[in-house]
Formats: structure tokens, C-alpha cells, sequence
């Protein structure tokens, strides 16, 4: 008995283990997407389409998501929407999305700009780094894999970190209200 | 017909009736013609009507929704029996006639700011009202446009475009005119704007000086006029030496308060706002010509003198509140000053001929620095308050936002005292890296704002600036966002940001009326005498700016540093108060 059970523990333990990689897991090759081609070329895309499907690895994946929140400091974005309670731009940890919370739509929003005063990073950031801020600015609102999300805060404490958000599930979402 | 010709005999009558009680109510002073009432900025009402003893009985005359949900910190302007609004944006310019039952709208005027300005105001997209001369309106719009627009009939006569959104500059001030010059200045101290004032021609919109608050000192307009009182201003380009390399263009400045006028020494007087980034140790040096007041000539823009209240500013204490001018008694007769209550938590006295400071004592309770050293004129930075990368610096205060903010006080000659919005906010900061992206913020600080001792987060205050004290002080829960007015009949009116618009003694502080409006108050009151002979107080309710983004823009207080960590100390602002946009206008039954 005791022994059966110290054997499901480790059985356990190994299965969490095998499940935390992925959360650690780290594309190095990204193949470049039509956005970083047309840049590259210096071809304009025409704007507000969502120019990839979502990129599931970069929610899943704690590095990216890590990631896009240095760079979510470094590229002023904190700036506007502080760090998701908003300011000079909407909070971004609410269930509130003007313009989508599907990550091509926020994918869009950073790389086109919206009229209101959201300014384009286009050419300011390669399509990798839209993506991980993409999975950053989700995470916020707990949207994407929770074991991935950043558990502290560097700095002044700010409220919760973002690992300690509950889920807010997004307002006036493109599927279909319920009948 | 004999009927309708009876009727336009009489209407014919009663507008010249209204035309002499107008032009009296005029000369009486009646009107309110440009923000602060007059050049002086004392925002002082010769009209005794209301007084202390009738103050109670005041009633609600007419409202007028402006349509526009967000801040409302303008003041009307009242000329010739019409009222001028200006709405935070879209800009609305609204004339109302006085002269009619309920003051319906003669026009309204709408300037169509790009949407994309909205993204460059770092504090709410506010704006603080607009200027009148000659028969025209003077107005700034958010995407940097100065525009003239006729007062008879709301029609557009120039635009001048003064700044660009693209490089985070906005503009958010109040116009004056002084002779034929409109002066005019930008916002953008969070965006790593480079600071300046403009003169346009106010029958062109050309124009004709535009003195910077950084760099040479021939594009600040410092010359041979130049003779500020402090040997630390006295030297060449120091625009320039005071910073780092080429740290300047991106160096703040903004122009974005009041400006002053005197008219005997032919200065006008403004301040200079915080530079930039916030994070001090990016910008080694004294930053000038930052966070200071400037007096210069408005015929040229040439500098006469300069003060910098909070040299290489470490706390975004700003230099852009108000100077109100007043004649400081002396032995020997007076002396020509003007008072500053500065962000910093002092209240300046200063020479305003010669920019020597008479005096600087604090009128909040302050952390940040031990005093001014009178005979150099610089603050005593206390130097286990200044802000560094990667360090919690805790018990900040005043916070950012300051003793007192840009929310103008009022002065009476009668009384001798300022009445003055103050808040009480301390704040936990930290500096971090910020990186230059043009329309993009540029601060490099994280803070967060909490309330001071005493536990009220506002307060509003009659002072005497002779003695330098305060004769009382209001606790207010909240900060006090709005400004203040004084009448003739000794009384002071002031709103709060839960909505109370109040009337208080001006010799004792004892409160005498107050009226709950629909939103929290972060307006200017104003006063004047209607085309009926009696007189009237007026004020926009409309919760915003700052201190009231947690409502205006939906701030998720979860996040304390959200709002630049104002959201920290208003986290139960949105229970009290809610958006709103409405002129409320009193008088007495």
C-alpha cells in the first residue's frame, strides 16, 4: 500500500514535470509572417487585417510571454495603459476590448494603431515581439495559460501580479451570444 | 398689424434696454472676459449682491449640458450678455444669450480636432478655457491648433496650426490676448515635448514670436533684456549646458497654465512645466528652463527674467500654476509682486519686476526638500527623497500632482488673502528607464499616490501672504480639483470632486450655501451681472482631469500605478460621482 501510493506520487510528479515543459518551451525558428516579409520588402499591407492566425506557442509559453512584458515597459506601452489599469489609454486587464481581444485583432492594433490615439509600432517591432506582447497584454486578464503567466513583479508593487488575476472573460466577443 | 407693430415697439424698447444695462453691467465690470477676470489673475468679482448674509438663499437659474463626458476644468467667459463654453474634446464652442429666458445656444462652433489627439493628453483631454477681444473668441484646440472664431456669429475667421500630435505635443491652455497678441502654449511635458510660448497676431493668426523653454538662448529669446536676479540663471545657453547632450529637444517645458499680464512693466508671467523624462538621474543638471516662471515682454517675447521653483525637478513638480499679481505692502508703501502656490508645496511671494523671492513657505505638508534658501533662491532637496532606478522611495509629498496643481486660486483686495485648492497626497515612486519614441509617453517612473496626514486627500484654504499664513482651511475628502472665486460680497465659491459647489465666508471659512451638481467639479467658477441687473455664478460640473480620470477614462483601479498613480488615491471616486458635462448657473431668488 504504501509503496503503491509513493509510486502514484512519483507518477505524479513526473507527469507535472513533463507538462511545466512546455510552459518553458522556446520556438527559436519563427518563420517570418506576411507582415515581416512586407517589411522587409517594403511593401505596405493594407491595414487593419490581421495579417497571421494566432500563435498558440507564444500564450503557452511563460518566456514569451515574459518577454512581451519587458517589452511592454520598454516600448512605452505601460506609458498609456499603465501596467492594465489604464490611463492616457484604456486598462487593458478588464473585460472591456474596443477593438477585439482575439490576438490577430490586438496583433492588429499594435501594428496598424487605432484612430483614437493608439499609434502603430509598425517597423519598430519584428512579428515575434508583437506576438509575445500579444500573449503579454492577454495574460493580463488571465486569457491565456495560467502557468505561464508571470507569477511577480519586479519594482513597485502594482496589485496583484498577473498570475493572481482571475479570468475576465471578454465583453462583446465575436462568437455568437448564447440562445 | 397694429398688434405685431406694438409687439416689435416693444421688443425694440427692451433691447435697448438690454443694450444700457449691458453696456453698464460692462463698465461695472460685470463681464468676465477672459478666465482669470482680468490680467492680474485674481479672479476677484466687484459684485456684492450675493454676500455673506444672502448667500443661503441661492438658487438654481438655468443648466446646459455640453454634451462631452469628460473633465471640465474651463472657465465661461461672460461678454455683452453672451456666455462662452468650451468643452474638453471634441472642442465644442458654445455661445449661449444671456438676454433670453434659459440662455439657449446663439451657436455653437465645433473645430473637428483629429481623434488621434486623444492619445497625446497625458491627464484627460481637458481643456481650460478660451479668450475674447475685440469680437472675437480665441481658442486652442487638442491637436494644437489656434482658431479665431467670431463672436456674433460663430463662424471661423483663422486656424493656425502651432504643434504636432505626431511628436506628442497637444494643447490644453487658455488663451490671452494682450494688446493684439494672442498668447498661446503646448502641452506634452510626458511626452518628451520640447516646451514653448507663442504671440499670433490676433487679426491674422500669424506668428509672431515663439520663445522655447529649452535650448539656445536665441530660440528661449534670452538677450540683452535678460536680467534674472539669481547668479544660477546669469550665463550663456544655459538651455543648453544644463542638460545632457541634446537631452534638451526632448526636454519638456510645456506651457499649459495661466498666463498673466502687467501692464505698467509690460511683462506677461507664466510657468514652465516639469522636464523630461520624470526619471532625474536621465537628465543630470539643472534643466533650464524648466519648471520655472518666466516674465518676459509680450511685444517681442524677449526674457526679462527668469525663477526656477524646483531646479532639475525630481518629482514632476511642474512650474505651470498660476501667478497672481498684487501689490505686496511694505513700510514704505508697496512693492509689485506676484504669488505662485507651487506644485513643490511652497507659496511664493516673488518681486515680479526683478524676480527676487520675497518669500517661499510651505502651505502643504512637505518631505521632498527642507526649505528655499532665500539668498540663492534654491530649494533644499532633501536627498533621501530623490527618486533612483531600481529603489522604492516611499513618503513622497507633496505626490506629483503637488500641494497644488494647475486649479487656479483666487485673490481678494478686500480681504488681502488667496483662496487656494490644495491637495494632501503623499506618493511611493520609482524611477525606471524610460526610452524616447515620438508620441509615445516619456516619463520613467512608476508611482503611486496615497493620502497625506490628517487623513483628508484635499483641502481648500484662505491665505495671507503678507505674514505668510493660513487664516483656515477646509478639510475636503477628496482632492480639490476645482479653482476658486471671490466676490466683492466676501464670498468664496469652490466645488468638490463629489459635486458640491459650495459659498463660503471668505473671513472665516464658515460655510454658506452649497448645491450637489450631477458630476464631480474640476471647473472654474465664475461670476457676473446678467442683463437683468442681477448678478450670477456659474460654474461646469464635469468630474475629469487627473485627479478625476478614474471616472472620465475608466481606470481600472486594481492597477496602482494607473493614471501616472493617481488611480491609487481615488479608488472610491467612482461610488461618488459619476461622468458628466453640465453648466450650472445660480443666482439669488
Amino acid at each position: 500500500m504504501k509503496h503503491r501510493m509513493r509510486a502514484l506520487a512519483w507518477a505524479c510528479a513526473v507527469a507535472l514535470t513533463l507538462c511545466a515543459c512546455k510552459r518553458e518551451q522556446r520556438a527559436f525558428e519563427q518563420s517570418p509572417s506576411p507582415t515581416e516579409l512586407a517589411l522587409k520588402s517594403g511593401i505596405s499591407l493594407p491595414s487593419s487585417t490581421p495579417t497571421a492566425k494566432p500563435s498558440g506557442s507564444y500564450e503557452e509559453t511563460a518566456y514569451a510571454i515574459a518577454q512581451g512584458k519587458q517589452l511592454f515597459n520598454w516600448f512605452n506601452c505601460s506609458g498609456c495603459h499603465s501596467h492594465g489599469g489604464g490611463g492616457i489609454g484604456p486598462p487593458l486587464m478588464d473585460d472591456k476590448w474596443i477593438y477585439g481581444h482575439e490576438p490577430g485583432e490586438i496583433f492588429a492594433t499594435i501594428v496598424e494603431g487605432r484612430p483614437n490615439g493608439m499609434p502603430s509600432f509598425r517597423g519598430r517591432l519584428d512579428d515575434s515581439q508583437v506576438w509575445q506582447l500579444v500573449a503579454y497584454v492577454r495574460s493580463m486578464s488571465a486569457l491565456v495559460r495560467r502557468d505561464a503567466i508571470a507569477g511577480r513583479d519586479d519594482g513597485i508593487q502594482k496589485g496583484k501580479p498577473e498570475q493572481r488575476r482571475s479570468r475576465a472573460e471578454p465583453q462583446n466577443s465575436s462568437e455568437a451570444p448564447a440562445q | 398689424m397694429p398688434a405685431i407693430a406694438a409687439m416689435s415697439t416693444r421688443n425694440a424698447w427692451l433691447a435697448l434696454w438690454a443694450a444700457c444695462i449691458s453696456i453698464s453691467a460692462a463698465a461695472a465690470g460685470g463681464d468676465w472676459p477672459m478666465v482669470a477676470k482680468d490680467y492680474a489673475n485674481t479672479r476677484y468679482s466687484e459684485l456684492g449682491e450675493i454676500s455673506v448674509a444672502n448667500a443661503a438663499n441661492l438658487k438654481l437659474a438655468f443648466t446646459f449640458s455640453t454634451g462631452v463626458l469628460r473633465g471640465h476644468e474651463a472657465a465661461p467667459l461672460v461678454v455683452d450678455s453672451v456666455m462662452y463654453i468650451v468643452t474638453p474634446y471634441p472642442n465644442y464652442l458654445y455661445a449661449l444669450d444671456l438676454s433670453k429666458p434659459g440662455a439657449p445656444p446663439k451657436w455653437k462652433y465645433e473645430p473637428k480636432p483629429l481623434a488621434f489627439a486623444q492619445g497625446m493628453a497625458c491627464c484627460d483631454v481637458v481643456n481650460r478655457g478660451v479668450a475674447y477681444a475685440n469680437g472675437r473668441i480665441f481658442m486652442n484646440t487638442l491637436d494644437n491648433h489656434t482658431v479665431a472664431v467670431d463672436a456674433k456669429t460663430g463662424k471661423e475667421l483663422w486656424r493656425t496650426r502651432l504643434g504636432d500630435v505626431a511628436l506628442g505635443e497637444s494643447m490644453t491652455m487658455a488663451p490671452l490676448v494682450v494688446k493684439d497678441k494672442v498668447l498661446v502654449g503646448n502641452s506634452g511635458g510626458e511626452f518628451g515635448v520640447r516646451g514653448w510660448l507663442a504671440a499670433l497676431d490676433a487679426t491674422s493668426g500669424k506668428i509672431v514670436w515663439r520663445a522655447y523653454s529649452t535650448g539656445p538662448d536665441n530660440e528661449a529669446l534670452i538677450g540683452q533684456e535678460f536680467r534674472p536676479f539669481y547668479s544660477q540663471d546669469q550665463g550663456k545657453d544655459l538651455g543648453v549646458s544644463s542638460w545632457p547632450p541634446e537631452a534638451w529637444r526632448i526636454g519638456g517645458g510645456a506651457v499649459w497654465g495661466f498666463v498673466s499680464y502687467d501692464e505698467k512693466l509690460n511683462l506677461i508671467y507664466y510657468g514652465t512645466s516639469n522636464p523630461s523624462p520624470w526619471n532625474p538621474e536621465q537628465r543630470p543638471g539643472d534643466n533650464k528652463w524648466t519648471s520655472g516662471i518666466f516674465a518676459r515682454n509680450p511685444d517681442t517675447g524677449a526674457a526679462r527674467w527668469f525663477y526656477q521653483t524646483s531646479p532639475h525637478d525630481l518629482h514632476d513638480y511642474d512650474g505651470i500654476n498660476e501667478n497672481v499679481l498684487f501689490d505686496l505692502p511694505t513700510a514704505g508703501g508697496s512693492r509689485p509682486a506676484l504669488i505662485h502656490p507651487d506644485r513643490n508645496g511652497y507659496l511664493y511671494v516673488v518681486d515680479r519686476a526683478t524676480g527676487e523671492v520675497i518669500s517661499a513657505l510651505p502651505y502643504a505638508h512637505i518631505t521632498t526638500s527642507h526649505g528655499v534658501d532665500i539668498a540663492s533662491g534654491r530649494l533644499q532637496y532633501a536627498q533621501d527623497k530623490e527618486p533612483k532606478a531600481g529603489k522604492v522611495i516611499r513618503t513622497i509629498c507633496p505626490s506629483s500632482s503637488g500641494g497644488k496643481d494647475w486649479q487656479p486660486s483666487a485673490y481678494s483686495p478686500k480681504t488681502g488673502w488667496l483662496y487656494l485648492s490644495i491637495q494632501n497626497l503623499c506618493q511611493d515612486m520609482e524611477a525606471t528607464k524610460a526610452n524616447y519614441i515620438a508620441g509615445t509617453p516619456f516619463v520613467g517612473s512608476e508611482q503611486k499616490m496615497y493620502t497625506g496626514p490628517g487623513g483628508n486627500r484635499g483641502e481648500f484654504a484662505a491665505w495671507e501672504p503678507v505674514e505668510g499664513r493660513k487664516k483656515w482651511s477646509i478639510p475636503e475628502k477628496f482632492p480639490v480639483w476645482s479653482g476658486a472665486l471671490v466676490t466683492a460680497g466676501d464670498v468664496v465659491f469652490y466645488g468638490t470632486m463629489e459635486g458640491w459647489f459650495k459659498a463660503v465666508d471668505a473671513r472665516t471659512g464658515a460655510l454658506l450655501w452649497r448645491f450637489k451638481t450631477g458630476s464631480g467639479i474640476v471647473g472654474q467658477p465664475i461670476s457676473y451681472l446678467g442683463p437683468d441687473g442681477k448678478q450670477y455664478v456659474a460654474v461646469l460640473s464635469g468630474v475629469g482631469g487627473w485627479a478625476g480620470s478614474v471616472v472620465s477614462a475608466g481606470i481600472d483601479t486594481r492597477d496602482s500605478t494607473a493614471a501616472l498613480g493617481f488611480a491609487n488615491a481615488m479608488r472610491d471616486l467612482p461610488s461618488e460621482t459619476g461622468m458628466g458635462g453640465m453648466l450650472y448657473v445660480f443666482a439669488l431668488p
